[in-house]
């Protein structure tokens, strides 16, 4: 089923060094860790990292569910799956429930995971801190020594600027009270899913070379003030297609003079919601087809 | 018990003896200045002092509110850091080097605050406010950025950042170079006053024998690396014993 590749793509040696990598991650939750990054048949950019912390966790009887943006059908979440299914041969899904394994880039589905599943972020930029001090050395010295004023003077100057912490998505955390983590893109909305999230949680940054994960059940509690209190930020609207109130929701232009819909933007959700017979208000066309 | 004392540092720059067996001793809510011409080693004993640079020999104690003596060189990474962003300040020649361009002054005297772990952002902006006007900077200026700012605004704001967290100890470099005169004197002024009244203890490095004169109680002589004359500031500057002193002093110009 996999003829021509080693499983799962990568070669033994390398899974071995990535797992090796996760383990440290596991261990030191929060921190990152550098790897040797593989060059992958895909640019960087669209998933380097994700992919080889997947291919190195994989088993033959894992079920794998790959979403961009929170959808299944996007071209970079299609051509994962597709990939996976080639090269390792495992069942693929898109039905949150049913996936041990679930690669992501910008989401974190709204059904809430088991501690039986792993989640896999692809990360752009692993360092929380890197528009604030271009200096990587620095950087780590500042993770060292836990000295993270610097990130309460962006959201200082946040709160000056705009009366409020304007920051929407890649919202820093604090994980386990101790490292300043980047959560990749996931708009701020989230953050609160990560805290004390019962399935393992590991993030990989192909061309920073960064692995870092979040062990289940582990504190992870947005940066704030006291009087300016984090807060998820959400479109107004329930969703046009399911009426669901509590989910993230994308907007979508639907024509030239201003129409607009509010969709979730977790396709499998959604989708879920109205096999159950939820109907948003623009959702009456589609149910009749 | 002093605040700071070193014994016997040394450091060499290849040929060049920065330092050469240099004893300082620092009582708390003392000014100390340590004058000499340039390349005589002043810049590179506060730095020395201040944890920054280790000396080849020598050593130096600081003493913390708990009568605790602790040697500078040989803390761990963490508390000396610690120490440089709450009980101690440093106050750089140009204020660029200390100062966030692209955050706004607020931001820039909150830093200290939120480093220490402060998160309640009405308190940090009041203090930041208060901490401005302390500087004569005007309080509608908190939200603008120190690109802004005059030279000399800049030199206050970088004081007002570092006195924020209420340090016991503060080390000068210099911190009136660069100004043109009358805008000096008004720095000096509040320097002089900020200090008495806080009892913050001082190093302030200097090679202008007016700014020794105005803001130290005593004055350390510095040449070739070495101190060679300590003493009261008037009684070093009215009756100088080295011959480099004398002419040090002599030097002067009499406006």
């Amino acid at each position: 089923m996999t003829e021509g590749y080693n499983f799962a793509y990568l070669d033994e040696q390398t899974k071995r060094m990535i797992r090796r990598a996760l383990l440290k991650a596991v261990a030191i939750p929060g921190h990152q860790v550098p790897f040797g990054s593989r060059e992958m048949p895909l640019p960087y950019g669209w998933g380097t990292g994700g992919i080889q912390v997947t291919a190195s966790i994989l088993g033959h009887d894992d079920t794998l569910k790959v979403i961009d943006q929170g959808a299944d059908d996007t071209t970079n979440a299609v051509s994962i799956r597709r990939f996976f299914a080639k090269t390792a041969g495992v069942a693929t899904t898109t039905h949150t429930a049913e996936a041990t394994v679930i690669q992501t880039r910008h989401r974190i589905p709204e059904k809430t995971l088991r501690d039986d599943q792993i989640i896999v972020y692809q990360v752009p930029q692993p360092e929380p801190l890197f528009r604030l001090e271009s200096s990587r050395v620095e950087t780590r010295r500042m993770h060292g020594l836990a000295d993270y004023g610097l990130m309460h003077v962006k959201l200082y100057e946040d709160v000056a600027r705009f009366g409020q912490i304007s920051i929407s998505y890649d919202y820093p955390v604090l994980v386990n009270q101790r490292y300043l983590m980047s959560p990749s893109p996931i708009p701020a909305f989230d953050n609160p899913k990560m805290d004390r999230m019962p399935a393992l949680q590991l993030f990989g940054a192909g061309r920073e070379k960064r692995i870092y994960a979040i062990p289940p059940w582990t504190q992870v509690r947005s940066l704030d003030f006291e009087d300016h209190p984090f807060r998820a930020i959400n479109a107004p609207e329930p969703c046009g297609l399911c009426g669901a109130t509590d989910s993230y929701l994308d907007e979508v232009i639907t024509d030239d003079h201003g129409g607009r819909l509010f969709v979730c933007s977790d396709t499998d959700h959604c989708a879920e919601r109205r096999a159950a017979g939820h109907i948003g208000k623009d959702g009456f066309a589609e149910a009749a087809e | 018990m002093t605040l700071l004392r070193a014994r016997g540092l040394s450091l060499r720059f290849k040929a060049i003896r920065a330092l050469d067996d240099v004893a300082v001793d620092l009582w708390p809510g003392e000014v100390l200045a340590i004058v000499g011409e340039s390349g005589s080693g002043k810049t590179t004993l506060l730095n020395v002092l201040s944890g920054r640079m280790a000396p080849d020999a020598g050593t130096v104690w600081y003493t913390d509110p708990e009568g605790q003596e602790h040697d500078v060189h040989a803390m761990p990474a963490p508390a000396l850091r610690t120490l440089h962003r709450s009980d101690w300040g440093f106050v750089h020649q140009d204020p660029r080097q200390n100062l966030r361009m692209n955050v706004s002054a607020g931001g820039n005297v909150g830093e200290r605050l939120m480093a220490r772990g402060a998160r309640n952002y009405g308190d940090i902006r009041a203090e930041a406010i208060d901490w401005l006007t302390q500087v004569e900077i005007d309080a509608n200026r908190v939200d603008d950025l120190p690109r802004t700012f005059s030279g000399g605004m800049l030199q206050r704001l970088q004081i007002a950042r570092t006195l924020v967290t209420h340090p016991r100890l503060v080390f000068m470099d210099e911190p009136t170079g660069g100004l043109d005169v009358s805008v000096q004197a008004r720095l000096l002024d509040l320097i002089r006053t900020l200090v008495a009244r806080l009892g913050i203890a001082a190093v302030l490095v200097t090679h202008d024998i007016a700014v020794a004169r105005l803001l130290a109680h005593r004055i350390a002589v510095m040449q070739r690396g070495r101190v060679v004359e300590t003493g009261l500031t008037d009684q070093v500057l009215d009756d100088p014993q080295h011959a480099y002193t004398q002419l040090l002093v002599s030097s002067v110009l009499q406006a």
